[in-house]
């Protein structure tokens, strides 16, 4: 018997209810929302039992080839969506984000898998691999994210500073050194500040996790500190990685700050 | 190599500084500079006139390396540059904006930072030398010490310009200095520049991108003129 409470598909109706409390305010203040939340709310329902079953399927084969084969997916879309959040776009953002979103998640989450938790003759076990490699992609997403879109907004804005220094005889690095700079902070804040307050302020879904399935809270604050110490890891690998790349990719050997090549893009909002 | 415009035989043999050589810029199919050839020599003071949209930031932006040129290659002093030598021929041949951009700071941290740039790295600001050349437009130190934000548009050129002489060039690019200026600060950058090139008038020259004839007449000895992306000898274009 599990330690934790079995949910029936009732139960779950019942909470999806919760809905209605959304919809109200909707049509009590006319924000013309009812769509939008009805489609949002199938959404959340169809995608999750989606996964429920596809991980289902996974944890039980029990296969490299499998889970090696989902965590492509998950890092897949990951990439995608860093790309999808800018609101402005180069030729080769595609490549240069969904391969520092892969480089640093899977760096990060397979020294954890090999190092720390040591289990190396399994490494790929489901149970592990996936929850770790999904809260890393899903808090490295946001610095990724961030990060690329600080350092071309503080360029097309900066283009007349970044324009006179290199006027003035300064190297492609020289010049663009302060706003790579500024990105990767930018990029990297939100995981330093969430270090700062987590389990005062906000209990992480991975840890409420455990908790609930019964697991001893000395234990699960201690995974919720691996999970933390990956997540800064590999935000900043991912952020410098995709920052740099970019930088590679505005300023050419010859040091000119090829500025047309960002262009506005329309993300969907 | 044969000379253009046959001018070479009435004055003495002048080293080539900057040499464009069938420049090209494009945008996509359609083609913004093509085949531009001009070449100055040091102690030429070059204006450069034409219409609005004729390419004349497009060709000093190509001359500094700024934009990648699509077609052609530019020459410093007979030696084509790219890659590396980039950075240090930007400092001896400075393009300045139309509108400056200050960092932000005061005047002097704004005179001081390109001193922070690896190729400058074995030069020191020189205080007394900046001093120097307040004093010859009628200013004291104190205009050091304002916060960039509080600076007038001359004053702001004014910077622009102290921050790029002091590097002591051989070359200025002037893109339309004063283009946004009053007559009185117009004079003023005129003077700081005409300045600079009396220091060592046989090794230095500009190119001053000017809408203004007149201007031209001032501040050039020689004046081009350009149209459609073209350039040519504005005694020979036969301009009303």
């Amino acid at each position: 018997m599990p330690g934790y409470l079995e949910l029936t598909y009732g139960q779950v109706a019942l909470a999806a209810l919760l809905i209605v409390v959304n919809a109200g305010i909707s049509l009590l203040l006319q924000l013309k929302m009812e769509k939008v939340l009805a489609i949002a709310a199938t959404r959340t329902i169809i995608q999750l039992l989606l996964v429920g079953l596809v991980l289902e399927w996974v944890f039980h084969w029990q296969r490299w080839y499998v889970v090696m084969a989902w965590a492509c997916l998950m890092t897949g879309v990951a990439g995608v969506t860093a790309v999808r959040r800018n609101e402005r776009r180069y030729r080769g953002i595609w490549f240069n984000t969904i391969v520092s979103v892969w480089a640093s998640a899977w760096i990060i989450t397979g020294f954890v898998l090999l190092a720390v938790l040591g289990d190396v003759q399994n490494w790929y076990r489901p149970q592990y691999a996936i929850p770790l490699l999904g809260m890393v992609l899903g808090n490295t997403l946001n610095g990724i994210s961030v990060g690329l879109s600080t350092l071309m907004e503080t360029l097309v804005v900066g283009r007349g500073e970044v324009e006179t220094w290199l006027c003035l005889g300064a190297t492609r690095w020289e010049a663009a050194r302060r706003s790579v700079q500024h990105a990767v902070r930018t990029g990297m804040i939100p995981i330093v500040n969430s270090m700062m307050v987590v389990g005062i302020v906000s209990l992480p879904g991975m840890m409420t996790g455990q908790l609930v399935s019964g697991m001893s809270p000395i234990q699960a604050v201690k995974y919720q500190i691996v999970i933390m110490f990956m997540v800064a890891s590999a935000t900043a690998l991912g952020t410098v990685g995709v920052v740099l790349l970019t930088f590679a990719r505005l300023f050419n050997a010859d040091h000119q700050f090829l500025a047309d090549r960002i262009v506005a893009s329309h993300p969907p909002s | 190599m044969p000379a253009g415009g046959g001018s070479v035989m009435d004055t003495v043999p002048r080293q080539r500084l900057l040499q464009g050589n069938e420049i090209g810029r494009r945008d996509r199919d359609r083609w913004l500079l093509r085949n531009v050839h001009i070449t100055i020599g040091s102690g030429q003071r070059v204006g450069l006139v034409g219409p609005t949209g004729s390419g004349k930031t497009l060709l000093l932006r190509a001359l500094a390396l700024l934009d990648p040129l699509d077609e052609g290659e530019v020459r410093w002093k007979g030696t084509t540059v790219r890659g590396d030598a980039v950075p240090s021929f930007r400092c001896r041949c400075i393009y300045l904006h139309q509108r400056p951009v200050l960092w932000e700071g005061t005047v002097e941290s704004n005179l001081r930072a390109v001193f922070r740039l690896s190729v400058n790295r074995s030069r020191n600001y020189d205080g007394a030398r900046i001093a120097h050349w307040l004093e010859t437009l009628g200013r004291d130190a104190s205009f050091l010490a304002k916060p960039q934000r509080a600076l007038s548009g001359g004053e702001q050129q004014i910077t622009a310009l102290l921050r790029a002489i002091q590097l002591e060039p051989e070359m200025l690019l002037l893109d339309e200095p004063t283009s946004a200026l009053d007559p009185h600060s117009t004079r003023t950058v005129e003077s700081l520049v005409q300045g600079w090139f009396d220091e060592r008038p046989e090794d230095r020259a500009l190119i001053w991108v000017t809408h203004d004839r007149r201007q031209a007449e001032r501040v050039a000895d020689r004046v081009l003129r350009m149209e459609r992306g073209n350039v040519m000898e504005a005694d020979d274009a036969g301009v009303p």
